[in-house]
């Protein structure tokens, strides 16, 4: 909960995401109201809030998607809005996102998916794409066979697999989840959160996910903010989280089943 | 951050290749196939590697580096603990089959086959259609109640009423131009007089369906292949179909029925729009005079050309909204299905649509012209 009292010096290294005074309306409607958060490098932030509560706006504009009414985001110390267009290229080849459908270029096979942001570089051959690409699918476990296929041919856990490896492409510095095991199977769902915590251990990169499926968040998060009532309501360990007082946390991991879920994730 | 640096010695006859800072493709020096090029003329079998000296690599450094070393484990190299993981997965890399399959034999003779025979399907498919539709319109003969009356007036306005201004205009340009260009032909032969005939019979019969099938094709046809392709790629069609609700019922019959209405209307109204700009060029380039011109006209154009322009623009709508129909509900989940389709949808509507001109053309030789009646 510390993360409120924003320290006066500057770090040598910027914190990897800085919101500081996020406000945000749509017309009348408030979603946002002086939204604070720092995350730092390595850490795994889990961003849960009811529905309706702004996560994914949130999301958005931190990705660069959305623009705040008030206040700012910095990437690696940076705006991803900055008025330097090399400055905003830079910010946002050091992040990957990985969409809630997958967001796949359907005209574009597996392969060409993963090597589009390479190419985008401008900077590599053919054949440094090729076998990065083919790195790509072996660290999201793909077989190479499945790199021919067209996105309307995979299955939901394929495309999550196939959207992690273009998202993982410029091996980025912060990955940005929207909901990653929405609409797959408990199983699958499992599948792909240890995929992810392992490739987190790997790599070591920031993730910053928003998700309501409390076994992605107790397996994955190091940290837990809470969205309600416009503001974050809590921000810290999953501990931390739990000994604050509100409705919507009762609710949400206080339950018999999230408490199961949590002992056993965060045991 | 410290930018990739190599750095060799010799020590011992062997050869030592010292590498550091940060080997991420951020910070590789460019362009990267100048670094290849000297990582590749410094490996050799007797060339020992350290890599202590490294920040970071990533998996671009490290492909680079496998690739130098003729994708094996050098013999001799120094690499700290947490920086071998990264190669081991590049090592472990297993490529497929990439790039473009063989060119096969007789690629051309393939290509029509498989356009011969989707043109079979297809056609076949626009049977079936019609012979749902049918179907659909013998039910409601027996239900009136399910009688789609909402959908079909609502594409009645889109695709009749807000395409009244564009087919106005095109037709009073297509009549001036048409007008004024035969008035230079006729003033030489002194058959001013003429031009009455002309137009009357060319826009009438000929100009007017044509003009608005093709305007038609390309504004409702590709607005229906459109909207039925993103509702099968939405899902929606599956939605309509579980809610017991018929898509062909619901969402084809009301677009063919309103369009073979609003087609002949918007023939007339294209038509009267092409005569009236015929008329006032006719006036101002060789002063005929307007009421002689409207005074001709029944005279010279017989009714049966009116006729067979409405019944032209009745077969056009219709073929044109079952064909888009048809091409939508083919549309597959993605993008690029979406827009074939659709390119599809107006070429074939106006391709057909013109063949059918062509039959039209030669049943009704005996109908309507002057002298023949």
């Amino acid at each position: 909960m510390n993360d409120k009292s924003a320290p006066a010096y500057v770090p040598v290294h910027p914190p990897t995401l800085q919101i500081c005074g996020v406000s945000t309306r749509f017309g009348d409607t408030v979603i946002h109201q002086d939204i604070n958060l720092n995350v730092e490098a390595g850490q795994i932030l889990g961003l849960v809030g009811g529905s309706g509560s702004g996560k994914t706006t949130l999301l958005r504009e931190i990705v660069g998607l959305l623009v705040p009414s008030k206040g700012a985001v910095r990437l690696f110390g940076y705006s991803v809005l900055d008025q330097n267009p090399l400055i905003r290229r830079n910010v946002r080849r050091r992040f990957g996102m990985l969409f809630q459908q997958g967001a796949l270029f359907s005209a574009l096979s597996v392969y060409d998916n993963i090597a589009f942001p390479l190419r985008e570089l401008r900077v590599l051959d053919e054949e440094t794409i090729r076998d990065l690409v083919f790195l790509k699918l072996g660290m999201v476990e793909l077989e190479p066979r499945h790199a021919q296929l067209m996105p309307a041919e995979l299955s939901g856990g394929m495309v999550k697999r196939v959207a992690l490896a273009r998202a993982l492409a410029l091996e980025p510095e912060l990955l940005v989840l929207d909901e990653p095991t929405a609409g797959l199977d408990p199983d699958l769902a499992d599948n792909f959160v240890k995929l992810l915590g392992m490739l987190q251990k790997e790599l070591a990169f920031t993730v910053v996910m928003v998700t309501h499926d409390l076994d992605t968040l107790a397996g994955l998060a190091t940290r837990v903010a809470v969205l309600a009532d416009q503001r974050i309501i809590a921000c810290g360990t999953p501990a931390d989280v739990l000994e604050v007082d509100h409705p919507f946390i009762r609710n949400f991991f206080c339950s018999e089943r999230a408490a199961a879920v949590m002992q056993k994730g965060f045991a | 951050m410290a930018s990739a640096t190599i750095e060799t010695s010799e020590r011992e006859g062997r050869q030592h290749v010292t590498l550091s800072g940060e080997w991420t493709l951020a910070n590789l020096p460019l362009p990267i196939a100048d670094l290849e090029r000297r990582l590749q003329s410094l490996a050799g079998p007797r060339v020992s590697w350290d890599l202590q000296a490294t920040l970071r690599i990533d998996s671009v450094g490290a492909i680079l580096l496998w690739r130098a070393w003729g994708r094996r484990w050098p013999l001799v190299l120094d690499v700290p603990a947490q920086h071998r993981s990264v190669f081991e997965r590049v090592a472990a890399i297993r490529s497929g089959q990439t790039g473009a399959p063989q060119a096969q034999h007789l690629v051309w003779l393939l290509a029509l086959g498989q356009l011969v025979l989707t043109a079979g399907k297809n056609l076949r498919e626009i049977v079936t259609l019609i012979g749902q539709l049918l179907l659909d319109i013998g039910y409601l003969f027996v239900h009136p109640r399910d009688i789609p009356w909402r959908e079909f007036s609502a594409n009645l306005y889109k695709s009749g009423a807000q395409a009244l201004p564009v087919t106005a205009l095109i037709g009073f340009l297509i009549g001036v131009v048409l007008s004024f260009l035969s008035s230079l032909q006729l003033k030489l032969f002194g058959a001013d007089i003429f031009i009455v005939n002309l137009l009357g019979i060319s826009i009438i019969r000929e100009l007017g369906p044509m003009i608005v099938a093709v305007l038609v094709a390309g504004r409702s046809g590709s607005a229906m292949t459109a909207q039925i392709g993103v509702m099968r790629v939405t899902e929606e069609i599956d939605a309509l179909a579980t809610m017991g609700v018929s898509r062909s019922l619901r969402l084809v019959l009301p677009k063919v029925v309103a369009l073979s209405i609003a087609m002949p209307l918007l023939v007339v109204w294209c038509a009267a729009a092409g005569i009236f700009g015929g008329m006032v060029s006719a006036n101002l380039e060789m002063g005929l005079s307007y009421g002689f011109f409207v005074e001709a006209l029944p005279r010279v154009v017989p009714v049966a050309n009116v006729w067979i322009g409405i019944g032209k623009g009745f077969f056009f709508g219709m073929l044109i909204a079952l064909i888009s129909c048809h091409f939508g509900l083919k549309v597959k989940p993605n993008t690029e299905s979406l827009s074939a389709k659709t390119t599809a949808a107006v070429v074939t509507s106006i391709t057909v649509v013109i063949v059918v001109d062509a039959v039209f053309a030669v049943l009704t030789r005996g109908i309507g012209m002057p002298g023949s009646a």
